[in-house]
């Protein structure tokens, strides 16, 4: 047993955030804000270029011939810049829809009551009927509610989503902390109140948690274990996000402090998938 | 990420788990909690019986008389030992897990010689004298004084919290060596035999109402300088040494063990018609993504150590936060589970685990205490501070 990354995985997550560090950095992710409901489709066949949506097809079949633990790294790396767009839809029809797999054709799924980038997208899996569309709280996720019913969402699309939460929520941690860091206040950053600090080293522990349970998520395959990694990371991107806004005080409550993109992108993802309440069902059933 | 045993390992569980299925069932009737000197007997023919098998000192280094299992190995051996009933470590305790490495990593040969042996064969118990009224988690102030006096060091002062003291042999004693000094500069470490003059113990009952640990006063103790470990004033990098042991694996037994009383909870309500009630439901359904997640996190650090040649990481700290916690939620669920004719009967056993687990966020570093470890070790806020 050796559950720690292996030195590919290490070399993956570091290309991926490489990658997005030079296509998609903060001026982007501003630009992006400032448009909304525009997708780059430059940086989408990028990322097609790169791998992000043929990551797991055979490598018969042009793919890059990876599993679950992989994508799961590559979707934590998307998490934490808030790349934009439908990236489980489209990661997930690779190889079924034409284009899909090389960042040509953008899609999305409507397997819920919000189907996000309708517009944007050039196939909808599932039936879209009566989607009208809404004014979305997340500036980077235009948003359609649906009148359902929905078809049910795929375990994998559970889990890549989840990957994400762990991306954002180890993202607001390391945000909270350099915050703390800097500012000074009383003449002492305020991270060495024990107040600020106790806040920061919680938002390590659920971090840590989400992660062990999403990647063993991706490593067992195991439909309970799918719903812990849901539960803990869905808990640990929203309340993450919240406590980075608390952290950077005034400046967290501005639309100029990336926070709130967090946090309400939390909100989406959150809202994609099961309530928390259908999902301790589920872990409850198991018992 | 790969969470499959090898064959190795998996044939050393095979091994283990044939081994338990002969050996338990022969095991003596459980002595009573207040019987010490029972407990004491138990927990020592439960080591022999270890030593006998090969299974002693599994996670020391081989040149210290252990296996030198891989931190995996010990993962199995804890997992197994748990499912299967097996007696935990016990009196035993100090011995196996900070007494004896920290000889095993500080010691001269000739201590090694005398004090090592006697652990892993079961013949001798050792206990902890490290916190006083005064310096809890503040443990370098302590001030039990130690004064040299020829080949001796004369001790008085008063520990506490010191667990098997009535039925110990040896105890790793801090001293305060030199009050002049910088407060961890001026610390040694000495193994205190407990049949010297001058030791008085006082038992101390626990909110649970069990006498599990106790208090002990020391009116000049005179304990060859021989029995230093390390060097004079040396004695706080030494005890690190001790509890940096630690290799991701101190809570394997307890995780597992948490698991199942999940598994009896939800048989319970099941049962008894609780589990109609949405929120309790929810409750244990949480529980389990907790309980399955400290699992796989458990997995996650003994990785890291294995990795690292057996040195720790500094997860352990991350871990006991989360883990201390959830079993605080998850005997509180329990009570609710029984409902208030069970939970309020003291002799439930989830009753006393409930109250036992009070002692979590407390012990072994307070959740306050760790919070601050979190948030300055690992993500390097500044030291100090209010």
């Amino acid at each position: 047993m050796d559950f720690q990354l292996t030195d590919d995985q290490r070399a993956l997550r570091q290309g991926v955030r490489d990658l997005l560090a030079g296509r998609f950095d903060r001026d982007a992710l501003r630009a992006a804000v400032d448009v909304p409901g525009h997708l780059d489709r430059e940086l989408w066949r990028a990322l097609g270029e790169a791998g992000f949506f043929a990551l797991r097809l055979p490598e018969a079949d042009g793919g890059v011939g990876l599993g679950l633990p992989e994508a799961v790294l590559v979707f934590e790396e998307a998490g934490r810049v808030l790349l934009p767009g439908p990236l489980v839809a489209t990661h997930l029809a690779a190889g079924t829809v034409p284009g899909a797999a090389t960042g040509e054709t953008v899609v999305t799924d409507a397997d819920g009551e919000l189907l996000p980038w309708l517009d944007a997208s050039d196939v909808v899996l599932a039936d879209a009927s009566g989607a009208a569309p809404l004014r979305s709280v997340d500036p980077l996720t235009p948003l359609h509610r649906l009148p359902g019913p929905y078809a049910p969402r795929t375990p994998e699309a559970v889990l890549l989503t989840a990957a994400e939460q762990l991306g954002s929520a180890g993202r607001t941690c390391e945000m909270a902390v350099q915050h703390a860091r800097e500012r000074e206040q009383f003449g002492q950053p305020i991270g060495a109140f024990q107040a600020v600090k106790h806040l920061c080293a919680q938002m390590l522990v659920r971090t840590e948690l989400a992660r062990a349970a999403v990647y063993a998520a991706a490593v067992t395959g195991d439909p309970v274990e799918t719903a812990a990694a849901e539960l803990l990371a869905d808990e640990a991107a929203v309340r993450n996000a919240r406590d980075c806004v608390q952290v950077h005080g005034g400046m967290g409550f501005t639309w100029e402090a990336d926070v709130h993109l967090h946090l309400k992108r939390a909100w989406v993802r959150a809202g994609a998938g099961r309530t928390a309440r259908e999902t301790e069902e589920v872990l409850a059933a198991a018992l | 990420m790969d969470l499959t045993y090898t064959d190795e390992e998996e044939e050393f569980r095979a091994k283990l788990r044939e081994w338990l299925a002969s050996v338990l069932p022969g095991l003596p009737p459980k002595p009573s909690p207040d019987d010490w000197p029972g407990r004491r007997a138990y927990d020592l023919g439960w080591q022999r019986r270890l030593y006998d098998a090969g299974y002693a000192g599994l996670h020391w280094p081989a040149d210290a008389g252990g296996r030198g299992a891989t931190p995996t190995q010990h993962l199995i051996f804890l997992e197994e030992t748990e499912k299967a009933g097996a007696p935990y470590v016990g009196a035993n305790f100090v011995g196996l897990l900070h007494a004896g490495p920290t000889i095993a990593a500080e010691g001269t040969a000739e201590q090694r010689a005398r004090w090592l042996p006697p652990v892993l064969r079961g013949d001798e118990v050792w206990c902890q004298g490290f916190s006083e009224p005064d310096a809890g988690s503040d443990l370098a102030s302590l001030r039990t004084r130690a004064v040299r006096d020829g080949d001796h060091y004369v001790v008085s002062g008063s520990k506490i919290w010191t667990s098997h003291a009535e039925v110990a042999d040896w105890c790793e004693l801090l001293v305060r060596t030199d009050p002049a000094a910088p407060k961890h500069r001026g610390i040694t470490w000495l193994a205190m035999p407990m049949d010297a003059p001058g030791i008085t113990v006082r038992p101390l009952r626990t909110l649970a109402g069990s006498a599990e640990f106790a208090e002990m006063f020391l009116d000049d103790v005179r304990i060859p300088v021989a029995n230093r470990v390390g060097e004079e004033n040396d004695g706080w990098r030494v005890t690190m040494v001790t509890l940096s042991f630690e290799r991701g694996t101190a809570f394997v037994g307890e995780v597992v063990a948490c698991r199942r009383v999940l598994g009896e909870l939800a048989a319970q309500a099941r049962k008894n018609g609780r589990w109609d009630d949405a929120v309790l439901r929810r409750r244990l359904g949480r529980l389990n993504a907790e309980f399955r997640a400290l699992w796989r996190l458990t997995q996650w650090n003994v990785s890291e150590s294995q990795r690292a040649g057996g040195v720790p990481g500094i997860g352990g700290s991350v871990f006991k936060l989360r883990y201390s916690h959830a079993r605080q939620e998850l005997f509180d669920a329990a009570a609710e589970v029984l409902g208030a004719g069970g939970a309020l009967d003291a002799d439930h056993d989830w009753t006393l685990d409930r109250l036992s687990s009070l002692s979590y966020t407390i012990a072994a570093g307070t959740s306050q205490i760790q919070h601050n470890i979190v948030a300055e070790r690992i993500l390097g806020l500044p030291k100090g501070g209010k």
